[in-house]
């Protein structure tokens, strides 16, 4: 490893004809290594090659296998502009399949959102960090949504096919935030909860409008909070067994905190309901659990819960 | 003959002349002039501002300025507000406020931005700095309304208590009643992100009532609309008021109190709050209206045309921030009525919605730049964009100074030609030679970067999201951008490259943040290695990075100059790059 940081003159630089159009979406999570080290050429910049002393193009995308040890990054990586064809020409907008990942790395299932929505992100999907708007806005938008939906009972506000116009008219001037399309209220909380582990001691924050499902949920947690050091196989096994924080099974249980106060396990309630009423969540010892509302199974000894 | 040289010029005159300078840029420029200069503005500065609390030590600070009255510290980066920044990652202000309790005892004023705030710290600011005069908090967490507490009942000279857009858990609402009886010298204060509980109304109608001097009022969400009346009426000295909830029944005895209590707020400039507004109790204002210079409506989900109507009838305005409800149709009202407009900022009422719910797009934002000849600062969130459009918009708006665009969609090309938007952001920095801070998205090339790099000689913050092709991009802004002090980029195809043939660029910039690129392990430990005065910070929830490989690709990257070395108060999830690095976990 050379460790030079200058600008080498000429050579080097790797492939040239210019940028990632020939990246198709299939192998677009493995060819993210690859195309990193090629330079983009522009005639007028070909003088300027940058040097680079470290050699990245050891490791060719295509043929690495997707249980590779070191590429983690593979089925881990965010699909990102470089994936996508050549922006000129293209009649379909690049950004769909991109932003439909979840921040928390899931590309092994993006890949196959190809084409994505004609008007760009798909509304069950967002990637963290966008769009750009602080957390506390977020929860002021949510916040809204959710009194507008306790003032009207229902959830059916507006819907996606009416015409701009028609849904003005249908505006309630009461005043309330109405959503014009499902997506808010059906999702519910737009915000981030916090979330604590039983002996650790730094809390971490899981966004539950990026899960529709418990499952979902447990499985980000699980990544949180329960990574493994080795981070080879766990990954594959963390996609495809069932939680542990969920069956009762594992040290520790998934629990919640509601809008009253009261500590319930995770996985009673229909998914909705819990993410209206959640404060908080915390990850606690089985053995503490005792006492609280008893799993979705257990139904017949269901009791009011207690607090913690 | 003995020679008279400069150097014999008085000290106290010269410390005379550096009180009249006040910019920390030209009291730094001032200090290396010379030895003496040095020492002698060293001892008469005042006020201290540092960009990135671990780019300096408290100790450090103290050294060298012996007698400080004002701070001002940033702690997280700023991608921390968008959630990219795990919790515990760092920002405690307790070190700073232990050593300047000693150092400083004469401190009035305190502002931290994005930083962990305990109890326990704000303990100690009640105890140790009887002086304090302004405390600001913003974007800050960590501290409850027990610290809170702690500050009304001993800073019997706190002016100013800001707490924006912090978040406090909220233990009791009694807090304001620490305020002992006899304090009346509260100026400003906002309270606008405290939760249900924290509020006691009656302890705050005493406070209002007994401080003649409150100019600026931000009050919390839960405060319903029918008090309002009553508080404003204690205070119509006030130049700045925020609301609580904007929401309640229609009655004529509240009504018509509220429109008496703004009608006699003859200063009333600046309004805000507004959340749940109905447009029943919009007229209320209108007496206010002609003279706002600053409307907050952000947080209200009124409707065209009552927000139009709203608009149309405050022609002094100069900022205005507002949801997407006012369309393109409101914005040309805005456009027209409005001349001194200089910021406007409008965000999404529904921003995972599949479909716009509203008809905003880029031509309302044309026709503002058309129509404000002052427009200096814009922050726009829609869904479709043009090339043409922001061609136009920059030969409207030359005088630029912060312009951010975000398309909902993030990679989202021009909707009328299905070009990347290079030529459109390249027109801005084109014509926009003040432009300081831009942000940027849309489907856009390297092409754009190019652009950024030959134009944007004054630009200070640059922010990036899902654009570029290759490092040639990256290497474009950092060779380019002369004036470049913050950096922050995300999911863009960014390497080893740039940052590598760059290094030396790194160390004149106050941060760069790189999250979901493809920068390698091994060019992170190499600019370890070969920069001891930067702090590389590798970021990764998977597990240490000495269980990969050289060539795998850093989840997040922070990179800061600093001359304090490496913090130690990491959580386990962040790595230091330096030189001990590859020793350490060998």
């Amino acid at each position: 490893m050379e460790g030079e940081l200058v600008l080498l003159g000429g050579g080097g630089g790797g492939g040239g004809g210019g940028s990632s159009g020939v990246s198709t979406n299939e192998s677009a999570v493995l060819s993210n290594v690859e195309v990193v080290s090629e330079a983009c050429s522009y005639p007028a910049e070909s003088e300027l090659e940058l040097g680079l002393g470290l050699s990245l193009g050891g490791a060719t995308g295509k043929t690495k296998p997707a249980t590779a040890t070191s590429s983690w990054g593979e089925c881990g990586r965010i699909l990102t502009a470089k994936d996508f064809p050549s922006v000129v020409s293209h009649r379909t907008k690049n950004g769909g399949p991109s932003v439909s990942v979840s921040g928390t790395k899931r590309a092994a299932e993006s890949v196959s959102h190809e084409g994505g929505s004609p008007t760009g992100i798909s509304g069950s999907s967002q990637v963290v960090g966008w769009p750009p708007i602080r957390a506390y806005r977020m929860n002021s938008l949510v916040n809204q949504a959710k009194s507008q939906r306790a003032d009207e009972g229902d959830s059916g506000i507006g819907e996606k096919d009416k015409p701009k116009d028609a849904l003005k008219k249908k505006l309630n001037y009461n005043g309330n935030k109405i959503s014009s399309t499902t997506t808010v209220n059906e999702k519910g909380h737009l915000g981030f909860v916090k979330v604590n582990m039983d002996g650790i001691p730094i809390g971490r924050k899981v966004d539950l409008n990026a899960h529709s499902c418990y499952q979902s949920l447990a499985q980000a947690l699980e990544d949180m909070f329960l990574r493994s050091t080795n981070s080879v196989g766990a990954e594959k096994e963390q996609l495809t067994k069932a939680s542990k924080l969920l069956d009762g099974s594992f040290e520790f249980v998934l629990t919640y905190e509601d809008k009253e106060g009261d500590w319930m396990l995770v996985g009673d309630v229909p998914w909705r309901m819990f993410v209206s009423s959640v404060r908080r969540l915390r990850i606690m010892r089985t053995s503490e659990a005792n006492g609280l509302a008893p799993r979705f199974h257990d139904s017949n000894e269901r009791q009011r819960s207690k607090p913690i | 003959m003995q020679k008279k040289t400069a150097y014999s010029f008085p000290d106290e005159i010269l410390e005379h002349v550096f009180s009249f300078i006040h910019s920390g840029k030209d009291r730094n420029a001032a200090s290396v002039v010379c030895k003496s200069w040095y020492e002698i503005e060293r001892w008469c500065r005042r006020k201290i501002f540092v960009g990135n609390c671990y780019a300096v030590s408290p100790t450090m600070v103290i050294r060298r300025f012996p007698d400080i009255r004002s701070i001002e510290l940033k702690g997280k980066p700023h991608f921390a507000d968008f959630n990219l920044v795990p919790d515990g990652w760092g920002g405690y202000v307790l070190p700073w406020i232990s050593e300047m309790a000693g150092a400083y005892p004469w401190l009035e004023e305190i502002r931290l931005k994005r930083m962990v705030v305990t109890d326990e710290s704000l303990e100690l600011v009640a105890k140790s700095f009887t002086n304090l005069q302004v405390l600001v908090l913003f974007s800050c967490e960590g501290f409850s309304t027990d610290g809170l507490a702690a500050i009304a009942a001993s800073c019997k000279n706190l002016r100013e208590l800001d707490l924006r857009d912090s978040e406090v858990d909220d233990l009791s609402g009694h807090w304001l009643n620490h305020f002992p009886d006899t304090y009346t010298s509260l100026v400003s204060l906002n309270i606008s992100c405290l939760g249900s509980d924290d509020v006691s109304f009656s302890a705050l109608e005493r406070l209002v009532g007994r401080c003649p001097n409150l100019r600026r009022l931000l009050l919390n969400r839960e405060v319903p609309l029918d008090k309002i009346a009553n508080l404003l009426s204690r205070a119509p000295q006030l130049i700045e008021f925020g609301t609580g909830t904007y929401a309640a029944e229609l009655r004529s005895d509240v009504y018509s109190n509220l429109a008496e209590a703004f009608c006699n707020c003859k200063e009333l400039k600046c309004l805000s709050g507004f959340w749940d507004a109905v447009p029943a109790y919009l007229p209320v204002i209108y007496s206010v209206c002609s003279r706002l210079t600053s409307l907050n409506l952000s947080y209200a989900p009124i409707q065209n045309p009552d927000l139009t109507k709203l608009v149309s009838q405050c022609p002094s305005l100069q900022r205005m921030l507002v949801l997407d409800y006012i369309e393109d149709s409101g914005l040309e009202v805005l456009a027209s009525s409005c001349k001194d407009l200089q910021e406007l900022r409008v965000f999404p009422s529904d921003p995972f919605g599949e479909e716009p719910n509203v008809s905003l797009t880029e031509k309302g934002l044309v026709a503002v730049s058309s129509g404000c000849p002052k427009l200096q600062s814009v922050l726009y969130f829609c869904r479709q964009m043009s090339n043409a459009a922001l061609v136009t918009i920059a030969q409207n708006c030359p005088n630029f100074t912060r312009f951010r665009l975000c398309l909902l969609d993030p990679k989202i090309a021009d909707y009328r030609t299905l070009q990347p938007l290079d030529v459109g952001f390249g027109a801005i920095v084109e014509h926009c030679k003040d432009l300081r801070r831009l942000s940027l998205s849309g489907l856009l090339t390297d092409r754009v970067f190019e652009y950024i790099g030959m134009h944007a000689k004054k630009l200070e913050m640059l922010s990036v999201a899902f654009a570029g092709e290759s490092d040639l991009a990256l290497h474009h802004v950092l060779s380019g951008c002369e004036s470049l002090r913050k950096l922050e980029i995300m999911n863009c195809p960014f390497g080893d490259k740039a940052l590598l043939a760059n290094a030396a660029k790194l160390e004149t910039m106050r941060s760069l943040w790189m999250s979901s690129c493809s920068v390698s392990l091994g060019a992170c430990k190499m600019l370890g290695q070969k920069m001891p005065r930067l702090n590389i910070e590798v970021m990764d929830e998977k597990g240490p990075p000495d269980s990969r490989a050289e060539s795998d690709p850093v989840d997040k990257l922070y990179i800061y100059r600093s001359v304090a070395g490496p913090r130690f108060d990491m959580p386990p999830f962040v790595w230091t790059m330096d030189e001990d690095f590859a020793s350490e976990l060998s």
